[in-house]
This record gives C-alpha cells, structure tokens and sequence, in this order.
C-alpha cells in the first residue's frame, strides 16, 4: 500500500508568546483560500528543513474547525529536544512560509457523549481548544479541568475560561489545590465521556482513576503528547527490502535514521498512535524496545511486528520488512 | 465530453422490457476488476488518484448512464419510500460533508455539465444534465428541499453510505442505496464494521477484516483509496436489494448456456473510500457498472477471455456467496466459446 504525503504550503500570519514555553502560530493559505476542513482534535504535520536535517513534527489545531480560514498551532519550546520546537521559536518569522500535511485526526470526539469532560495539563490542552469549539457549536455538555505549572501559564486557560466561563476549571500549582482526578470522574452518569491529554502520569491516573470507578475503556479517549522520535541505546536494523544495514544513533529513531538515509518510509503521528508505520520484524535475535500504543499487548509480546517512529531494539540483530 | 444517453430502463417497472446497453466506449472504459486469471479476496486497495481516461479519471466517476441512473433512483424511492434512503440524526455533519464534497468533485472533473458559486455560506449549484439551478446557505437543511444527502445523491451515479467513527470501529449511520447486492440497508443501519461483514465468507479466517478495518481507521482526509468488487446480476438490474428478492431473485432459473451472452450481467463495483473532513466519517461510494457477457465479448474479447478462466476456477464459497450458483456452468460454457488458451493480452482489444 503506497502513501502519498502531499504537503500543503502556508503562511505564517502571527506569532503569539502566550507563555514562558509555549507559542501560537497562526498559518493561512498565502493566496488567501480556505484551508482543508478539520474535525475537533486533529492535528497536523510541520515540516521543516533544518540545514541537513529535517524536522517533521505533530502538532494539534487549536482553531475553530468551522473557520477554515486559518489554522493555530500551539508549540512548547523543548530545550534540550531534537531542535523541531526550538527551529520554529527561533527561526520562523511572521510571513514565512512552512509546509505541513494536511489535518488527520487521532483524537476524535465521541459523537454519542452525553458529556465530555476534558482532563489537561500543560501544553496538552492545545487539541481540547477544537474539540471545545465543536461541543459549543453543537450545544454539548462539557467541563474542562486544566493544570498549568504555575502563575506564568495560565493565558490559554485564561482565554478560555473567557469563552466558556464556568465550565473551565483551572489548577495553578503553587496557588489552587492539586486536581484530584478520581474526584472529578467520581459520581458521572452513564454516558460520560473523558478525555485526557497531558504528561504520562495524568494520563495513567486518569485511566486507572476511571477504571476504578467503572468507567468502561470505551469512554476514556486519550492522547499523550510526546517529543516525538525516540532516543536510548544505539542499535542496528538490516531494511530488507533495500538490502541495507543501518546504525541508529542513540537521539534518533530507526524511521528518523532510514529517512536520514534516503529511504521513504510510510508516517503519520511519528508518536507510536496511528499505525501508519507497522512494520513487520522479519528476524531478530535479542529483544524489542516497543515504547507505542498501538500494537495489541499480543503484538508486542509476539516479536513480529514493530513501530519504528518510536520503537528501539537490544539486540544482535534485526531485520525488518521495510 | 461526456454525452448522456437518452434514459433507459434497468428493471422491467413497466413491463417494457430493459433498455438499458452500454457503448462499445462504455464498455471499454469500465474498471475491470479481475488484474489476474484467478480471483481471490485481497486488500486491493491504491491510492484514489486520477489514472488514465477511463472510470479511473474522475474522483467520482460518471458516464453516458449519468441521466438514467439518476431517473432510476428517483423512481426506485418513490416506489418503495424509506427502503432504499435512511439516515440517522446524528450523521447530519457528514452529510453536509458528502454534499460538498461531490460538489466539489463533479464541478472541477465535469466543470461543461456542473458549476459550483461559493459566497461565504451562500451557494449556487448547477446541475445542467438534470436541469437544476438552486442556491442555499451550506449548512441549513432548511434552504433545500430535502436533506443534504438525499439531495446530492439523486444527482449522483453509484450509491454511497456513511461510517461513523466510533469505539475503534466503523458504524453504518447513512446511506442512499438504490442499487444494492442483495442486503438491506435498514437492517444494516447501525451496526458495526465487523457485524455488517457477518455474512462475507472466508473473509474472518483469512484476517483481511481486521487488516482492512486499521486500514480505513487510519484513512486521511485529503487522501482517499479505491478499491473494486465484483458481482454477477441476472438482467441488468441495478436495484437488486434483500426487500426485492422476491422481484429478481427467480430470474436466476432462466438461464441457459445458450442465453447467458445475454442474460448474465457482470456487476462491477468501484469503491473510493474517503475521510470526511469536519464529521471524521468514511464514505463508502459504491459505484456500479453493469455489462453483458454479450457486449464484453464484444467489443472487449480479451476480458471476455479472463472473466472465462475466473468464473470456471472461482471457489465455491465465493459462487455460493455472490449468488450465482445455479448458472456458473452455464456462464462458462457460454464464456469457454471466447476463450482459446491463450494469454489475456488487454492491450489487443
């Protein structure tokens, strides 16, 4: 199955510092036409040439999906990351133009919830902003419950809480109290959906707070923002198809060291969620690093297939189908 | 530019008989789905980009059948209403989404027979084939005489029904199928990916359900894949749903291995699977072409000779499945005149 990945061309409209760490760009069409439609909690693909390297990162939509006029993306400088958010913090300026792909989604609502309710910390609250705008225009029942790092955080929160008033309940730390997730799952009625994005550990406890509380998985929708690629101990992987053996360095991830290369490897999230990499592992000798969540625990344990947007290896050898 | 027949019958609603024929050019434009001598189930599926000058060129395709297939289904869902058109209330967003999209699809592919004049929400549509001219405010169901769908699909060739995202699998929500194989759309309305393929055999043990509905899970907006069936229709019937068995279903016993040229019609589906940007729904456009065996050995003897050699060596599982059981001998005898044991070359015909 082939992949066509046609980039869309866009203007950089505005530059936004809404806090320490995080900007928002604002992108438009440079001869002025609507954008592609989207749905709430879509994202999309920038990529960006960085001298030899090349940077593709994920980011959520945080516009309105029913103006398509322009797109917003919200980027948190990640200091001692691959350079993708730093390149765009210090390099893009308002009038540039980026390529990006055009929006798929990864994070849907549930159309049938009778209420949503949104867990976030941090910069994950960027994918909830559309999905958000979607429950509104629809006259869905949601409340958000946002964490922020600290005084200096809270301008998105801020913005809305504007549009959405009491249903947007903020945690600063240092100020509010902790968010006590279990308490805000606890007592919903049947129904309820929630959706959680944010660090690693607000999603497990979000997932096992729900479980505890009956919550079946159908109702609990995640997604985990990470730096996405992979890094950890270097290994080798033999590309069977192009009959090459490649060394993956210890920063990079076995897709990043084959496009590297000069090998097209099919991509989407490059953050271990869609599938769209799964590769299957034609031999190894030694152990599967699998770090996504989307093989089937079945999957992993089988030692057959593989996502090499974040997956890594200790082994002698690996031969993959790629 | 294409030129429309005049309108012919597909069913014998007036005891006229069917009219229905293709040109030679219809013919050899088809999207023949047998690539090898022998057929068996496989994720077919390639990206849906414009391919050549045929059925592959447009993103949806329409031919000289545009007019007739439309009076078809205007006829089909005044005859039996609420059968062949369902739509559940929560799909409204996707069908606004089809709307545009065929819309958008037919006036750049066929800009000589359709327009389309976007000011902000106000729209102009014209259909000049079918003689339309309407405006209405994308988005209000109100500002056009019937729903959405309803209303771009008695102006469109194929049937097309509507896959909801939900729990990690795909749920019927809508369709407009007047031209079904042999299933019910109502009955099927709701149910998941996984329960409306019940019946498909082989499919489950061979794992390819569960291959093809990651597939479509992870299918993008602005990306679509096509893939083609096949089926086999006594007559050319387009309207051949499990609520009119009774209707087509007899005509199964009469045919002959002298008839058959005549009778048999093979029943080609294309099927371009796109992702609905604002619902995140997946279409499933069925578009069908029907041909004789007489007009494929016509002015198409080289598939002809293919569709010989699959038919003959088709598993029976597969026969039993599409419902020709009863007449798969006489088919290939009918076919085995056109086939002489050599290799199919299409570029001969």
């Amino acid at each position: 199955m082939n992949t066509h990945n046609g980039t869309l061309s866009v203007r950089v409209a505005r530059i936004e510092a809404m806090t320490p760490e995080i900007t928002r760009f604002t992108l438009v069409d440079p001869d002025g036409k609507h954008l592609p439609a989207f749905s709430g909690g879509s994202h999309v693909v920038v990529i960006l040439e960085d001298g030899d390297k090349t940077h593709r990162n994920a980011y959520s939509l945080m516009s309105s999906p029913y103006d398509s006029s322009a797109y917003q993306i919200a980027v948190r400088r990640v200091a001692d990351g691959r350079g993708g958010s730093r390149y765009l913090h210090e390099r893009v300026a308002e009038g540039d133009l980026l390529q990006i792909l055009q929006p798929a989604n990864l994070f849907p609502l549930a159309k049938h919830g009778r209420q949503h309710l949104f867990i976030a910390g941090g910069v994950g609250i960027t994918p909830v902003y559309s999905q958000l705008e979607e429950l509104e225009l629809k006259k869905a029942s949601f409340e958000l419950h946002l964490a922020v790092r600290g005084p200096g955080h809270i301008a998105l929160g801020r913005e809305l809480q504007e549009r959405y008033g009491a249903r947007v309940h903020l945690y600063v730390q240092g100020e509010d109290e902790r968010m006590d997730i279990s308490r805000i799952l606890f007592g919903r009625p049947l129904g309820s959906h929630v959706y959680v994005c944010g660090p690693d550990s607000m999603i497990d406890d979000t997932i096992e707070g729900a479980r505890a509380l009956g919550w079946t998985d159908s109702h609990i929708h995640y997604e985990r923002f990470v730096e996405q690629g992979s890094s950890g101990r270097p290994f080798s992987v033999t590309l069977a198809r192009q009959g090459v053996t490649l060394e993956v360095p210890a920063e990079q991830s076995l897709l990043e060291a084959a496009e590297q290369a000069g090998y097209k490897v099919p991509y989407l999230c490059r953050g271990g969620a869609c599938g769209y990499c799964e590769t299957e592992v034609l031999e190894v000798d030694g152990e599967l690093d699998h770090r996504d969540d989307w093989l089937s625990e079945e999957d992993k344990l089988g030692k057959r297939k593989f996502m090499p947007c974040v997956s890594r290896a200790n082994c002698t050898r690996l031969v993959v189908d790629l | 530019m294409t030129v429309f027949k005049p309108i012919e019958s597909y069913a014998d609603l007036d005891a006229k008989g069917f009219t229905y024929r293709n040109s030679r050019e219809a013919v050899l434009r088809l999207p023949f789905p047998y690539p090898e001598d022998q057929y068996m189930y496989s994720m077919n599926v390639e990206p849906h980009v414009p391919f050549g000058e045929g059925a592959l060129r447009a993103q949806f395709d329409i031919d000289e059948h545009y007019i007739s297939e439309c009076h078809h289904r205007a006829q089909i869902l005044e005859s039996q209403p609420g059968v062949h058109y369902a739509a559940l209330p929560h799909m409204m967003e996707a069908q606004w989404d089809l709307l545009e999209l065929l819309m958008e699809s037919y006036s750049r592919d066929y800009p000589e027979h359709f327009s389309l004049e976007k000011k902000g929400s106000q729209w102009r549509w014209i259909n000049r084939p079918l003689g339309l001219d309407d405006s209405f405010t994308f988005g209000d169901a109100s500002t056009l005489p019937m729903e959405p769908m309803e209303y771009i699909t008695r102006q469109a060739q194929g049937e097309f029904i509507l896959l909801e995202e939900r729990d990690d699998t795909l749920v019927m929500g809508a369709g407009m199928a007047t031209q079904r194989a042999d299933y019910s759309l109502r009955f099927n309305l709701g149910m998941s990916f996984m329960e409306f393929h019940g019946p498909v055999p082989k499919l489950h043990e061979m794992g390819i359900l569960q291959r093809a509905l990651k597939f479509l899970l992870r299918l993008r907006p602005g990306h679509p894949v096509r893939r083609t069936n096949w089926s086999i229709t006594v007559n050319p019937r387009l309207e051949t749903s499990a609520e009119t068995l009774p209707d087509w279903a007899p005509d199964r016993t009469t045919v002959t291995a002298q008839n058959a040229g005549e009778l048999v019609n093979l029943r080609i589906e294309l099927q371009p699977l796109h992702r609905l940007p604002r619902s995140n729904a997946v279409l499933f456009p069925v578009r069908t072409y029907l041909v004789s065996l007489q007009q494929l050995a016509d002015f198409a003897p080289q598939w002809a000779k293919r569709m010989h050699r699959v038919i003959r060596d088709l598993d029976q599982e597969l026969v039993d499945y599409k419902g020709f059981t009863r007449y798969r001998d006489a088919m290939v005898t009918w076919l085995s005149q056109y086939d002489d044991g050599t290799p199919v070359d299409e570029s001969q015909q």
